[in-house]
């Protein structure tokens, strides 16, 4: 690495939070125009790093140089305008706002009057600035009304067009895929070129392999290794993070499947899905793969009776369900974790005991009572079961990493008796060696008789986990296809609109 | 891990900054004034501060759940005025207490069903309230007291077991039922997940309306009680006796800790709350200040605390 073009150095950064150590002297310096991955598993420090660097946490000891300037007691606003912009993993956009209202906060366009914005320009540019990242969106459209991915694709377009000379992306491509990661890239080389610095968070590592130059490595808030990646190979950095190595990581046994337990035939709800028919065996994991937009959250959403549809029937064990609510089919033993972790997932302000036991809470009774005891020893066996990172039981959700949280929200189901499991990106934002806990937990409910559905976007994984895959294409099923005959271009193929025979 | 951790500022600030609040506050008036720390006074205090300590109990429920309820003080008075009445023509108490509590309990009912079938706002749903209760008391006692009330009325708000008052005594035993409803049960928990993140709450399979209306109808009967026994201290139905009270019932919940913007909040705090607005009210009468004065100063207080609310999410962000 060249010494000059040292755009951030930050050294022996340390940070404590209320019985967690998150960050013991973390260093990394970043070079113009590199690409720089920090890698680690689920708590590792990554986020807080960049959390420091960008002025949300102030630093316990350390020292951040920013282009030759000591960084100190900077506030949010003053470091973003020293030309540090993130991309945030927990997207917290106002929703309230329009997309163009968005893209420019902090930095409207004003008019020559003074205070006034100048809306008509902030459309236009905002126009400008969407098409550039071939997106299609209407400006005065509100944030409210965008999915999760199309929301993520906002953040972005919003932190690469500040003109910032160090763009931090905590992974960005949690939510979308391929197509939209393409543009991305291309974005991100682009901007290479002009000499933008960027740090690269992700759990993906042919994104990793695919877009950076220099990769530095983190472990349970320590710093690991750093260098170039060309000399890292996959399975290096996974022995890196994880300090251990993983043999098998699809465990998936093939359980033994029985009669159709969930049937779903010709759904059909106006601008989200038509004709949807498909059903689920027990002891089946179905995957369903298609790229954002192609309706799949929609179907989840509607089978487990939070969006209404205009037609077409839901049967749960032969018997046609005719009042569909959501509580109705959690008593029926249905289970569904969302995609948005934000608002499906969590309450943020309470503790991981109390989001564990939230849904199954009568097993924790004595009488009318809740027994704290009782939830207590329960939750204590999960959070080591599911290897959950958190000081204790009583810590605030919130303060856990992302992908502990996910583990929470998986962990709440796991104390019901399910019937069905569906599973909207199941490993969002979760690291290697949590990913494989997942996935052995998900093959043990269905040898245990659970039918699981898993909608995904990761390639691999649906085809590593899935007894039967469908796929789906403008908002309905263009086919399905076998694991055993299945390929990653063939499912691609189908789920771009293209004809293939698996 | 390490599991004695220290608390931070801002863990000690939202677990015991009500109570340090409270013992400050205690100081200074006994400094200022040397009538405060006698035995009449506090009991006194305690006994003023019944009517709105039990309508600040309903009233955590509402706001953990992101609510509000403004229209405590005429639902109180139309229940109580309503409870006047029926012990005045059939001489029982209990059938006024029943009556009052149903009246309670239909304000509970129809505020709930507004908030959560047509998901109007819970400030104009309870604020139409107030204006209709308000008319309905006076059209019902015709802008006149009700008076000639039988000798069990007094009890509620004047009686004494010992030397404790019978509402200081009502007050408590309510505290406990809601402390054990919010703290030790499945429907508590289920309020905190409401109003912590409504949408998860959903998924996990909590039927969230009936969580909401429960509360309202929880705490429209406390508002029916409260009302029986603000009447029963000045021995009549008194169509404009309540006048205010919602003010101090939000005030307790606030100053002990409950955030408006839902999910958090304590019973305790609350009740630390209601003695704080208690004392403040009870010294400034002390010292002799000008009503009008004591509307700013608790205005001015209400102002504080929730100021302080937000400092301290700010603090917890920032983390020190
Ligand atoms: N505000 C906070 N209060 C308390 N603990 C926190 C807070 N933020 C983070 N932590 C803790 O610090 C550690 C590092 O968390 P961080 O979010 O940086 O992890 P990460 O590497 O980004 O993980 P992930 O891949 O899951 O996003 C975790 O143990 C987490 O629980
Ligand atoms: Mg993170």
């Amino acid at each position: 690495m060249e010494e000059n073009g040292k755009v951030l150095e930050m050294r022996n950064i340390c940070k404590s939070f209320p019985g967690v150590k998150a960050l013991q002297n973390v260093s990394l310096t970043v070079y113009e125009g590199r690409v720089h991955a920090l890698v680690g598993e689920n708590g590792a420090g990554k986020s807080t790093l960049m959390k420091i660097l960008s002025g949300v946490y102030e630093v316990d000891a350390g020292e951040i140089v920013f282009k030759g300037k000591s960084l100190k007691h900077q506030d949010i606003k003053e470091i973003m305008d020293l030309g540090i912009a993130m991309i945030h993993q927990e997207l917290s956009p106002l929703e309230n706002m329009t997309i163009a209202e968005n893209l420019f906060l902090g930095k409207e366009p004003s008019l020559k009057i003074g205070c006034f914005v100048d809306f008509k320009a902030m459309h236009k540019n905002a126009r400008r600035m969407l098409e550039d990242m071939g997106l299609s969106y209407d400006p005065a459209r509100k944030m409210r009304s965008l999915s999760i991915a199309d929301m993520q694709l906002i953040e972005i377009t919003k932190a690469i067009h500040r003109g910032a000379s160090l763009i931090i992306m905590d992974e960005p491509t949690s939510a979308i895929t391929s197509n939209e990661i393409k543009t991305l890239f291309e974005h991100i080389r682009k901007l290479k070129e002009q000499g933008t610095a960027i740090v690269y968070i992700s759990h993906k590592f042919d994104e990793i392999f695919e877009i950076a130059d220099d990769v530095t490595v983190l472990r349970d808030g320590q710093y690991i290794c750093s260098g170039e990646i060309k000399d890292y190979t996959e399975a290096d950095l996974i022995a890196r993070m994880v300090g251990r190595k993983i043999d098998n990581y699809y465990p998936k046994e093939q359980a033994k499947i029985g009669e159709t337990v969930l049937k779903v035939k010709n759904l059909n709800r106006n601008g989200a899905f038509r004709d949807i028919s498909f059903e689920v065996k027990k002891g089946e994991i179905v995957g369903i793969f298609g790229l954002v937009g192609a309706g799949r959250t929609e179907v989840l959403r509607a089978i487990f009776g939070l969006d209404e549809f205009d037609s077409g029937e839901i049967e749960l064990c032969g018997q046609k369900i005719k009042k569909l609510t959501t509580d109705y089919m959690i008593r029926q033993g249905v289970a569904m974790v969302s995609e948005d972790r934000r608002t499906y997932g969590i309450i943020p302000r309470r503790s991981v005991e109390e989001n564990i036991t939230l849904t199954f809470l009568k097993k924790f009774m004595n009488g009318v009572f809740t027994s704290r005891k009782k939830e207590n020893a329960v939750v204590k066996e999960m959070i080591q079961e599911l290897l959950i990172k958190t000081p204790d039981e009583d810590a605030l959700i919130q303060n856990l990493s992302g992908g502990n949280q996910q583990k929470v929200v998986l962990a709440k189901w796991l104390l019901g008796d399910l019937k069905v499991l569906m599973l909207d990106e199941p490993t969002r934002g979760i690291d290697v060696g949590a990913k494989s806990e997942i996935y052995r937990i998900i093959s043990q409910l269905a040898g245990k008789g659970v039918s699981v559905i898993m909608v995904s976007s990761e390639l691999p994984e649906i085809l590593g986990m899935s007894d039967r895959i469908i796929v789906m294409h403008e908002k309905t099923i263009v086919g399905e296809l076998n694991v055993t005959t299945a390929t990653q271009e063939g499912i691609m193929t189908m789920a771009t609109g293209g004809r293939y025979y698996g | 891990m390490d599991k004695h951790r220290k608390l931070s500022f801002s863990e000690f600030y939202v677990k015991y900054g009500t109570l340090f609040i409270f013992i400050v506050i205690f100081v200074i008036a006994a400094i200022l004034n040397n009538r405060f720390l006698t035995v009449n006074n506090i009991t006194n205090i305690l006994r003023q501060n019944t009517v709105y300590a039990i309508l600040a109990f309903g009233a955590t429920f509402v706001i953990i759940l992101g609510h509000i309820n403004v229209s405590y003080g005429t639902v109180a008075a139309l229940a109580g005025c309503v409870a006047a009445m029926v012990a005045r023509n059939t001489g029982s108490m209990t059938l006024a207490v029943l009556a009052a509590v149903a009246v309670g309990l239909t304000a509970g009912v129809i505020n709930g069903f507004f908030v959560t079938k047509f998901q109007v706002p819970a400030f104009i749903v309870t604020l139409a309230m107030q204006s209709m209760a308000q008319g309905f008391v006076f059209l019902f006692t015709n802008a006149k007291p009700i008076t000639g009330l039988p000798d069990t009325f007094k009890i509620a708000g004047q009686g004494t077991i010992g030397f404790i008052p019978v509402p200081v005594i009502i007050m408590i035993l309510f505290f406990g039922f809601s402390w054990v409803l919010l703290n030790k049960t499945k429907y508590g928990r289920y309020v905190y997940a409401v109003g912590g993140n409504i949408n998860a709450a959903q998924v996990s399979g909590i039927r969230t309306k009936n969580i909401v209306r429960l509360a309202f109808i929880f705490d429209g009967i406390l508002t029916g009680i409260a009302g029986v026994i603000l009447m029963s201290r000045i021995n009549s139905g008194y169509p404009s006796a309540g006048e205010g009270y919602e003010f101090d019932a939000i005030t307790a919940v606030v100053v002990g800790g409950t955030s408006l913007s839902g999910g958090i909040g304590t019973m305790t705090g609350t009740f630390v709350g209601a003695l704080i607005v208690g004392i403040i009210n009870n010294i400034l009468n002390l010292m002799n200040v000008n009503t009008y004065w004591q509307y700013a100063v608790r205005g001015f207080i209400i102002l504080i605390a929730v100021v302080a609310d937000i400092l301290s999410k700010g603090i917890n962000k920032r983390n020190n």
